[in-house]
Formats: structure tokens, sequence, C-alpha cells
């Protein structure tokens, strides 16, 4: 399954990057946001201070963690927000 | 071309072409008598100011998700919709790097009374610093800092109300 991750603002520095295309093998039936979270975190460490704080989106809609992802899916995460 | 009641992007706000188009638009219910029925238009545009907890602001970098953004927009407008039946709404954000000075959102609301365009107004900025995903890097004398305010939760009707007192207080 491939995926796309969008990181913004500190997320995106933390990470060094606004976008990802990312392979997740070995896709466990269900997988979900968290999954790809986890993995994500796993290669940068930075992130995971943000867990608590950050929200998430599934297709350009907001979605809790435990949303299940697709294939050709576009994940963002979103650390607190600050327009106006 | 006519306006857009909602968008985010990098074009300069222009208030005076917001107000024309919520001043026209239909209220869906009889075109007829749109224009006719509002006795009240409330702006509101957000500056770029020059000092921010003791920083002297040199520039704002406005970040978004766009498609999100407009999403979140269009859930603002209904909520709007369901707390004043009538009330029509415009609502630009801009994305970038803004001097000081510059506006960096643009609200307007139009409702037959003064004090519902009023209330809907000042409700639709708290919502949008709740959960519009948009980000400011704040660029100061010394350095440079994202600055992150709420969690963005829609869902999250502690916030909504919040909001809601605020705007009718």
């Amino acid at each position: 399954m491939r995926v796309t991750i969008r990181l913004f603002a500190r997320l995106r520095d933390i990470a060094g990057t606004a976008e990802i295309g990312k392979d997740i093998p070995d896709v466990p039936p269900g997988a979900t946001i968290r999954t790809v979270w986890t993995q994500l975190t796993g290669e940068y460490p930075g992130l995971a201070a943000y867990e608590r704080s950050m929200s998430s989106a599934l297709n350009a809609d907001y979605a809790r963690m435990d949303a299940e992802v697709h294939d050709g899916d576009e994940i963002a995460f979103l650390p607190p927000v600050s327009g106006g | 071309m006519p306006v857009p009641l909602f968008a985010i992007g990098p074009a300069p706000l222009a208030l005076e072409s917001l107000v024309s188009a919520v001043a026209s638009e239909s209220d869906g219910v009889d075109p007829s008598t749109s224009s006719g029925r509002c006795g009240a238009i409330v702006t509101f545009l957000g500056l770029v100011r020059n000092h921010n907890q003791g920083r002297r602001v040199q520039y704002l970098e406005y970040e978004a998700y766009e498609p999100l953004a407009l999403k979140a927009f269009a859930r603002i407008d209904d909520e709007v919709r369901g707390r004043w039946p009538g009330m029509r709404l415009a609502l630009h954000h801009r994305t970038g790097r803004l001097g000081i000075g510059e506006a960096s959102v643009a609200i307007v609301t139009a409702s037959p009374h003064r004090g519902d365009a009023f209330a809907a107004c000042r409700y639709v900025i708290e919502r949008v610093k709740q959960i519009v995903p948009v980000w400011k890097h704040e660029h100061f004398d010394g350095g440079d800092v994202w600055i992150e305010g709420a969690t963005a939760d829609p869902d999250d009707q502690a916030a909504r109300a919040e909001a809601e007192r605020i705007a009718c207080a």
C-alpha cells in the first residue's frame, strides 16, 4: 500500500519535507492513520512530541487516528493551528 | 466576475468586493427579495501586528492546508446559518508573506439586525482560530517561531460553545 503524507508548519520543519510518499509494507488489515503515524515517528522521532496536540486528516478532511487508510490516500498531520 | 464568498490564497484582501458579494448574495429562499432583507453588514479585518509576546515582529508567513481550510470555512458557514438563520457570510484568508499592517483575514456578515451580524462576525473569527488549518510563522528581531494555538477539532463541542459564548457576551 502506498500513501502520501503531508506535513505542515513545524512538523514540516522537523521532518525537513512537506510531502512523503510512503510504502507501507506488510500492511495489516485495517491499517489506520495511527499505523502511518507510528512508522513516521520511527523515522522522525522529533515528531512524537506532537502526538497529543496535533490533528490528522484523511484526503483533506479531518479524521481520527483510528480511521482506516487505503492505497492512494493522502494523510496529513497538523500541529495546533494559528490562523487569523 | 463575482468574488467567491470563501477563499484562501496569496492575493491581497479586498474588503469592499467582499461586502458587495455578501450584499448581493441570494438568501436561497427568494432571490427577488434577497438584498433588501439586510439591515446590517459587519466587517472584520485581522492585521499583522508589530509586536507579539514581547517580541518585535518583522513579518509573518502564513501557511495553509488549503483544501481542508476551504472545507473548514464551509463548516463554519453551516454553523453560522444554524445558529443565526438567514445570516450571510464571506470569509477570505491570506497565505504567504505579510508585512506589518497588512490584512490576513477578512470576514463579512450580513443580517436583518445588527446584533446578530456583530455576534456572528465575532463567532467566525473565534472559529477560524480554532479549526482552520492555517499557521503563522513569525519572524521577529532575533529569530523566528511557529505560532501554535488550538488543537484543531471541529467536533469539539466545548470549543464551539466557547466561541459562541464569546460572540454573544
